[in-house]
């Protein structure tokens, strides 16, 4: 009987009420949307090639689509996680506001739409690689990394990190060194990231079965593991202002806040960040958990210093600063 | 000549529940209105992009 009630009640694939224009928006996560927007954008940028604006706005706005394609895809399959975890469970699809296969029809059709509408517009480089992240993020990560190993996003993260190369792709036509040097301080930022998320609300991903690290391998490790990643991490972020793409700007940005991320890591080692549960604080949309406050905090200044560093490299490039290699007396 | 004005203490006559707009219509027509949006936009971006590539040549053609 019980069984019967929850099969009626329950929004399963159903449509518990009409889904809204803004459903479909939200099924394109937004917010992922616009980091992928502004470091593809300065991507494209930081190229300082020739290319028509129009053609450079198609090329951010394929990017966006792509990413938004690869997020509704993201969806359809994980509704059943998504159902299980506070942060997730009011997404349109787990909440039946929009049928699965309605999602999984949008993530193709908007997939194909990106990738030919990069190619016939701007140049089939980008669109090759843009093709690649979509199927990295929807297949590899989404279908495959994310249920099986803890390293989930530490190699999934290669497909947040892409969109800088697809940028500078769109404009210049190849992809060089320091195009991949972007993608590869977005893809030392994210275990740090999301594993700082982790620790504070790892009971979701345990109860929906998602083998995050802290679920994995612990609080104490996963603290210690931010660490060692914060330590490669940080002087990633300074290498541009060698590799002829930064300038002091950039080299002064980039020093002040990576030894600013690397005191938080500090802290979230020293701390017991995960450890055990604050019952006071039960039922709220995170698991406020012992020292989580370190961990929040070191979540929080991650966003703000990868937007921080990529947006003075945007101004740089605008602006026509010269690289701090272009300083040194006897420099490039 | 100013208008005479209405008795403040007389309330709103409620809209009947036959006359309020069906909750799933307004939804349609929003989801409509998005897509025919999203079409036109995409249209003319395929148009200028073509003339964007095409550049100069879009007028050297036999007339």
């Amino acid at each position: 009987m019980a069984t019967m009630t929850s099969a009626i009640t329950a929004p399963t694939d159903a449509q518990a009420s009409p889904a809204r224009w803004q459903d479909y928006v939200q099924l394109l996560k937004p917010r992922v949307m616009s980091l992928v927007v502004f470091t593809g954008a300065t991507g494209l940028i930081c190229a300082k090639a020739p290319i028509h604006p129009l053609l450079g706005a198609v090329a951010v706005l394929c990017i966006a689509v792509g990413a938004g394609a690869s997020g509704a895809l993201n969806m359809w399959y994980d509704a059943d996680i998504d159902a299980q975890m506070r942060r997730t469970r009011g997404r349109p699809v787990p909440a039946g506001r929009i049928k699965g296969a309605e999602a999984l029809s949008m993530g193709v059709i908007l997939s194909l739409l990106s990738v030919m509408f990069m190619g016939v517009a701007v140049n089939w480089l980008a669109a090759g690689l843009l093709a690649f992240t979509i199927f990295f993020y929807a297949v590899v990560y989404t279908m495959w990394l994310k249920r099986w190993t803890a390293q989930n996003i530490v190699i999934g993260g290669l497909a947040g990190a892409l969109p800088p190369v697809i940028g500078w792709a769109a404009a210049a036509g190849e992809a060089p060194l320091n195009a991949w040097l972007l993608c590869a301080i977005i893809f030392m930022w994210t275990p740090p990231h999301f594993w700082a998320l982790a620790l504070y609300s790892s009971e979701d991903y345990e109860k929906a079965g998602v083998p995050m690290m802290p679920v994995v391998a612990g609080a104490a490790s996963t603290r210690r593991q931010i660490f060692i990643y914060s330590l490669l991490f940080v002087p990633i972020c300074l290498l541009p202002a060698f590799t002829g793409l930064g300038g002091l700007p950039y080299l002064a940005v980039s020093g002040a806040g990576g030894l600013v991320f690397l005191i938080l890591a500090w802290r979230v080692m020293r701390s017991r960040a995960g450890d055990s549960a604050d019952p006071r604080l039960d039922g709220r949309l995170y698991d406020v958990r012992a020292g989580a406050r370190d961990a929040r905090n070191l979540f929080a200044f991650s966003i703000l210093y990868l937007t921080l560093i990529f947006a003075t490299l945007l101004v740089e490039a605008s602006l026509g600063l010269p690289t701090f290699l272009n300083l040194i007396p006897g420099g490039v | 000549m100013s208008e005479p004005e209405a008795p403040r203490d007389v309330a709103p006559a409620e809209t009947p529940a036959q006359d309020r707009p069906d909750p799933r219509f307004q939804a349609r027509r929003g989801r409509n209105i998005a897509l025919a949006v999203g079409l036109i936009v995409f249209a003319v971006l395929v148009f200028l992009v073509t003339v964007v590539r095409l550049g100069a040549n879009v007028l050297d053609r036999p007339l």
